[in-house]
């Protein structure tokens, strides 16, 4: 950086005239008296050792689009890693509205000079709602994770019980964030799936659950990708101990599947990324919660709930907060958990993917993604050595592969795949160790049947030519 | 339509700006007169008048004849409905309990009225719980809290209330202090009842109207924090007022609102002792106080709990005294300390500085006990 | 000109719920045909479903054709005032400043947004060059040792610290006695409740006279049982307070671990430091402070750092570079696992990144300096109109921001801040009032940042006197408000009744029947 003195493009009162003509109505004789309640011991007085700085956007967006470069993409490679992320298609107009500046930069208004906000998060909300068919969904929160989590928290609340179930087909790292939501307020117990199918293992449910269970969660499709058809049971048995049920699911699924509700789920939960965000390295992510419109579930939400209401001028729709008392913006103590900012613009958006899809697109685009994830089990299962371990089950647009008998690890048939500019399923091999040497791969709408070709191609390649050149 | 009553103690706050320390009873009344008092009751009342009068077609106010009500209600532009008779210029505790009885059997919607501590008093000797009131600030003693901050607010609040705006109620003390006591320079205050106001939440935030979290909401999760680390080793003597009435509730238990109790392992021990039976009652055992600060003013001690004497305190010990109090009531002292005024004035610097104020489950407040 | 308020009317397109726009029919988007050789080979792809799991009628989802959902939803972002359009300089504690626009655009490259986070480490290196780095400026920013990006907003960041602050007490086998945190009325409400959420009691600091926590307090407050502190600096009120050191210390004696919540450091960057008050811990708001936007509430980041002592708690993964390449370090000893999926919210530490690079050393000092200098000179003109005032801190400065007080008006005039905020809007300004607690009476906080132009906070000074203006001679015209908003006065009874409130179009339409 040149050594004269700038006028930063972000700092207007920077300009020498103005800084002292207000300095000169505080009535102080430089910038530095306005800190006098600073002590000097903990005055940092050296130069923060920060690179030169790029004052010219020029210079600054090439440096940063620079280092970008290093990255490869899911663009420019075939991509077949899911996992809690995802590459679906995500439509124009979703990022037209995300980037309009009115969306992108508003922040807390009132429900006066924000009311689109309101609008537009209550008609995401809404959209859920009939996708879920549920009365209740909240403003996103940080992701499934979080959504999960605040579920079990909330059954905890309702039940007035501390122990959970979950299946253990659920994702490792979600289950890691519930962990340590969860520590030390409500225990975990994990409810074993049964081998062959992937699906929950009802015998193990059975013997798990108390008087002390507040819920069981279980996901559905499974983070192994198996669809779970025994939801109605499961929900039944939590009834039948007083605890509820409570279901995970990606809602892109749900043009096809039918809605947890619809066998038992009292709270539903979920990460909307699928529905018109980017992947963003993981930072697309937002999750939601849905109840049917009931108090005592009303009442245990931590999130924003946006309400329809009436205005002053007949005929007129406002929105607003409803019940904001519930929340630690309105009481830190009493408030249900906390709220703060999480992920509100991506709720916006997946509004606008529901709006654009509509009905019969959601169900059009569900059954491409079966079709396609069924023509890629069908054609890898028929190579040498590759194994599908949950076979009797249905699937959605994720599967199990399993490469065990190829004797090769996922890791190197991974490398083997990159160098063909194809990115291989998730290696589960560290995080479920008793499935051994297996990877998640996913299909979804954007994979072509070229695409599946040339994975099945360079996979039979890497498995049965030898093609391991590590 | 709904009915708003109306009564002015005409006389309440004449003995505060002659220096006179209130204005309850004949002599004193016309010691002030003598010293050029003048009545600010009624013109104060109109403060609270204006706020409510574009509400006049659609409520039906009902009240006291002349300088009792009437007089200020038309000159706001009220067509107010006038009952009962008085003696202009010689109204007293009567006429006031008089009103509030014949109002309250017209069932009214709201009552406002106008005084001091001894305007509660005789309020509250009447009306009990049966009706909400409310009341607008006039007079020289205002210990007890069932007063808006001033004319205007209570004008305001009212009209919350009628609009059905506000919908949450409170229990506020009523209390008053000895006057002729007060007078030759001893407090001696006393707590005489409760009466039900509409609950205010003076800190607004943002465009959230919606219901506060009542009191008895946090009483509640205050009563569960207590409850939860009751010890068996400790009696608890149960301080007067609706948040320590709220433990006795939980633990189901029988209890005087104004009064002192005692329990021993979650059982009643007994109920409204005085100094000398609590003195009693710790001789042998361990015990802690739970209490909480009395009245708008924030007293702590010597304020309406006078049977917790310095005697009893300094046996307790100063540790074992437990503080409670929800945290509307802790910010509607605006900042200000806690009270103490025992009558020991060792005692009292013993016990000022910082205590953890129990303000909910799982959560204590440091505020700050003064003299 | 300047110093007048503007001729403004927000739009009002009258625009109706999305699902009273549906059209039996129109499309929005079309997906791509299934290729007919899978079609043949696998037929519609229903067959393998279980026949209780398949919908059998479509969700009730609106149809609308391309064009009418672009329209609906830019007139509706019409009907929201973004930062980018007003002196967003009313909702304070928020540092709702300038997010630039290249930012955005670098963070809508494809090289960003088309990555998978299971990707393979070298197809990353890019990305996680930029994260690296940002957690080495922040490291030169705070003077801790080691930063994750993992928290999706600040109060997500408390509950990581309190997590954090558990987990160490977990290792010395002291976190079943140690069960309390200590925090002050004036930092934000999520200081108490996330540590709640984890099971932790939570003891809060009153202020005294000053606005400011006392030290005889904080001595009184820990024990034993004191697991630890969380605590803003400067608070909410702008105030800083002078003795945090002295905090940091009686904590520590008594063994606890300190937090510093970051969220007010606009006007601290290159002044003072986390380290240099002892704290073990701390968070910055990438949304914030580091000029990320806050889209509507999110996503956003919060950068959570530590001190060597404590990097062995963080969250998985850290990202390291090895002088040769950036990688992923798992191997986190006593880690307390995730508290969000994957890195957190990448775009917003690449906006930050790019930020800092737009600023430097110099650059964020005077970040800093201007932020401080906008806010006092906001104060002395605030201090000047009837019916507003600043409790706590008389005569002194302020730090970024300063909580004020429409008291005295409300007591004049029976106007209260929610009013004043509705009237607001009828001139294109935002005015917040606070959150929990409620301590200071009708509070209103500003918050100017280094964004505004001095002409500018003029226009916003101008606004709030025109309105008292009216308070004073006209109420009712307060009291009504908006006037000219999308909308008008709502009625916020029904969002508190379980009979009427109506989350979703589904539940106002069943509650509409009845």
């Amino acid at each position: 950086m040149s050594k004269k003195k700038i006028v930063h493009p972000y700092i207007p009162n920077s300009v020498p005239e103005i800084k002292a003509e207000m300095l000169e109505v505080i009535g102080a004789k430089d910038i530095e008296e306005l800190y006098e309640d600073i002590p000097e011991e903990l005055r940092f007085r050296d130069e923060m050792n920060l690179p030169e700085p790029f004052p010219s956007e020029y210079d600054l967006s090439r440096h940063v689009e620079q280092i970008l470069s290093k990255n490869q993409t899911c663009q420019e490679n075939i991509s077949f890693l899911g996992g809690d992320c995802w590459q679906h298609y995500v439509p124009a107009i979703c990022d037209e509205i995300n980037q309009r500046s009115e969306f992108l930069t508003a922040y807390a208004g009132e429900p006066y000079e924000d009311h689109g906000r309101f609008q537009t998060l209550f008609e995401y909300a809404s959209m859920m709602g009939e996708l879920l068919e549920m009365d209740v969904v909240n403003v996103p929160t940080y992701d499934w994770g979080q959504a999960a989590s605040t579920s079990i928290r909330m059954a905890a609340r309702i039940t007035g019980r501390t122990e959970i179930l979950i299946s253990k087909t659920i994702s490792p790292d979600r289950l890691s964030i519930i962990k340590n939501y969860c520590k030390p307020v409500v225990t975990i117990k994990q409810v074993e799936y049964d081998p062959s199918t992937g699906k929950l293992d009802l015998d193990d449910l059975k013997s798990k659950i108390s008087a002390k269970t507040a819920g069981i969660y279980f996901e559905n499709p499974s983070y192994l990708g198996c669809i779970e058809d025994q939801g109605q049971i499961i929900s039944d048995i939590a009834h039948s101990h007083g605890a509820l049920s409570l279901v995970g699911t990606d809602p892109i699924s749900l043009g096809v599947l039918v809605p947890p509700s619809n066998y038992g789920a009292d709270i539903v939960c979920g990460d909307i990324q699928s529905l018109g965000m980017h992947m963003q390295f993981g930072g697309g992510l937002a999750g939601f919660i849905a109840t049917r419109d009931e108090e005592r579930f009303v009442t245990e939400y931590p999130s924003r709930l946006f309400g329809i209401t009436t205005t002053a001028v007949e005929g007129e729709h406002g929105f607003g907060d409803v019940t904001y008392d519930r929340t630690s913006f309105h009481d830190r103590i009493e408030g249900k958990e906390f709220i703060g900012t999480a992920a509100a613009l991506w709720g916006i958006t997946a509004g606008v993917y529901l709006a654009l899809v509509g009905p019969h697109g959601i169900q059009e685009l569900g059954q491409l993604i079966l079709q396609k994830s069924q023509y890629a089990m069908k054609k890898l299962s028929e190579l040498q050595g590759i194994r599908i371990p949950f076979n009797q089950s249905s699937h959605f647009k994720e599967f199990v592969l399993d490469l065990s008998e190829t004797g090769k690890e996922v890791n190197k048939i991974n490398k083997f795949l990159l160098e063909k500019n194809i990115f291989g399923g998730k290696d589960i091999s560290d995080e479920f160790p008793e499935l051994g040497n297996c990877a998640v791969y996913c299909i979804t709408e954007i994979h072509t049947k070229d695409d599946i070709d040339s994975l099945v191609q360079a996979l039979d390649e890497c498995l049965n030519e030898g093609g391991d050149r590590q | 339509m709904k009915k708003i009553g109306l009564i002015i103690n005409p006389i309440a706050g004449m003995g505060g700006k002659v220096g006179l320390k209130g204005t309850d009873g004949a002599t004193i009344l016309s010691q002030a007169k003598k010293l050029g008092a003048e009545q600010i009751s009624p013109e104060r009342t109109i403060g609270a008048l204006k706020r409510l009068v574009f509400l006049k077609d659609e409520i039906e106010l009902i009240t006291y004849p002349g300088e009792m009500g009437g007089d200020v209600s038309k000159q706001c532009g009220f067509n107010p409905r006038v009952i009962g008779t008085i003696t202009e210029d010689n109204t007293t505790a009567d006429d006031t309990k008089q009103a509030a009885k014949e109002l309250c059997n017209l069932q009214i919607d709201l009552l406002l009225f106008s005084g001091g501590d001894g305007t509660a008093r005789d309020i509250c000797e009447v009306i009990g719980d049966k009706i909400v009131v409310l009341g607008i600030p006039t007079g020289v003693k205002m210990h007890s809290a069932v007063y808006a901050h001033n004319p205007i607010r209570a004008g305001d609040l009212a009209v919350l209330y009628l609009q059905g705006k506000v919908k949450a109620l409170k229990e506020a003390e009523v209390m008053d202090i000895d006057e002729e006591a007060f007078r030759s320079g001893y407090i001696s205050a006393k707590l005489y009842g409760y009466l039900t106001i509409p609950f205010e939440e003076r800190h607004t935030q943002g465009l959230k109207t919606g219901s506060p979290p009542t009191e008895s909401y946090s009483q509640e999760a205050i009563a569960q924090e207590i409850v939860d680390s009751m010890d068996d080793d400790h009696l608890y003597i149960i301080g007067p007022g609706t948040t320590t009435k709220s433990v006795m509730e939980k633990l189901n238990l029988r209890y005087s609102l104004l009064g002192v109790d005692v329990i021993y392992r979650k059982k009643l021990i007994e109920v409204d002792l005085n100094e000398k039976k609590l003195l009693e009652q710790i001789k042998e055992k361990k015990a802690k106080i739970i209490i909480t600060p009395i009245g708008g003013q924030g007293f702590l001690f010597g304020r309406g709990n006078q049977q917790l004497s310095p005697k009893v305190i300094r046996r307790v010990g100063k540790d074992n005294i437990i503080v409670i109090a929800t945290k509307h009531k802790i910010n509607s002292l605006n900042g200000r300390p806690f009270l103490i005024d025992t009558g020991d004035n060792q005692l009292d610097l013993l016990l000022q500085g910082y205590t953890a104020v129990i303000t909910g489950y799982h959560e204590r407040v440091m505020y700050k006990i003064d003299l | 000109m300047n110093k007048q308020t503007k001729n403004f009317h927000q739009a009002k397109w009258d625009e109706p719920v999305i699902f009273e726009l549906s059209n039996k029919g129109e499309r929005g988007i079309l997906f791509s045909e299934i290729e007919q050789e899978i079609e043949e080979l696998i037929g519609d792809g229903f067959s393998k479903l279980p026949k209780n799991m398949i919908r059998q009628k479509p969700p009730n989802l609106p149809e609308l054709s391309q064009m009418r959902v672009l329209k609906h939803y830019l007139r509706l972002s019409q009907q929201t005032l973004g930062a980018d359009f007003n002196v967003d300089i009313g909702q304070g504690t928020c540092t709702m400043k300038y997010s630039p626009k290249i930012n955005e655009k670098l963070a809508s490259s494809l090289k960003l947004t088309a990555l998978h986070p299971a990707q393979d480490e070298i197809t990353v290196q890019g990305i996680l060059e930029i994260i690296y780095k940002l957690d080495l400026f922040l490291r030169e920013i705070s003077g801790l040792d080691k930063f994750t990006f993992q928290p999706g907003g600040g109060s997500q960041a408390i509950l990581g610290m309190a997590s954090v602050i558990q987990a160490y007490h977990d290792s010395k086998g002291e976190s079943e006695q140690r069960d309390e945190i200590i925090t002050t009325m004036f930092s934000h409400p999520s200081d108490a409740a996330a540590p709640n959420v984890k099971g932790y009691k939570v003891i809060n600091i009153y202020p005294n006279e000053d606005g400011l926590p006392d030290v005889e307090a904080l001595e009184k407050a820990v024990s034993n049982r004191t697991a630890g502190l969380l605590i803003t600096n400067p608070e909410d009120t702008g105030i800083f307070n002078p003795k945090i050191k002295e905090f940091t210390r009686i904590v520590h004696e008594a063994g606890g671990v300190c937090g510093y919540d970051q969220a007010n450091a606009n006007g601290i960057l290159g002044i003072t430091r986390a380290k240099d008050a002892d704290f073990d811990l701390c968070f910055f708001n990438l949304h914030k402070t580091f000029s990320s936007p806050h889209g509507c509430g999110g996503p956003a980041t919060g950068a959570f750092g530590v001190t060597d002592k404590f990097i062995k708690y963080l969250p998985v993964p850290l990202v390291e570079f090895d002088k040769d390449k950036y990688y992923f370090n798992y191997n986190v000893s006593n880690s307390i696992g995730k508290v969000r999926s994957f890195y957190g919210v990448v775009p917003a530490i690449l906006k930050a990144y790019s930020w800092i690079m737009s600023l430097g050393n110099e650059g964020l000092k005077e970040v800093s300096q201007i932020a401080v200098l906008n806010n006092n000179y906001l104060l002395k003109k605030v201090l000047e109109i009837r019916g507003a005032s600043a409790p706590y801190a008389k005569g002194r400065h302020r730090i970024e921001q300063v909580r004020y007080s429409w008291e005295n008006l409300y007591n004049e005039t029976g106007v209260t801040t929610e009013d004043i905020t509705c009237r607001m809007a009828d001139f294109g300004f935002h005015m917040w009032s606070s959150h929990h607690p409620f301590i200071v009476p009708q509070p209103f906080t500003l918050e100017p940042t280094e964004s505004y132009s001095k002409a500018e906070i003029d226009e916003y000074i101008a606004g709030l006197k025109r309105v008292v203006e009216e308070a004073y001679e006209n109420p009712e015209l307060v009291k009504s408000a908006p006037h000219r908003s999308v909308i008008h006065k709502i009625n916020t009874e029904a969002l508190d009744d379980p009979a009427k409130w109506a989350i979703t179009w589904r539940a106002y339409l069943k509650k509409k029947q009845k």
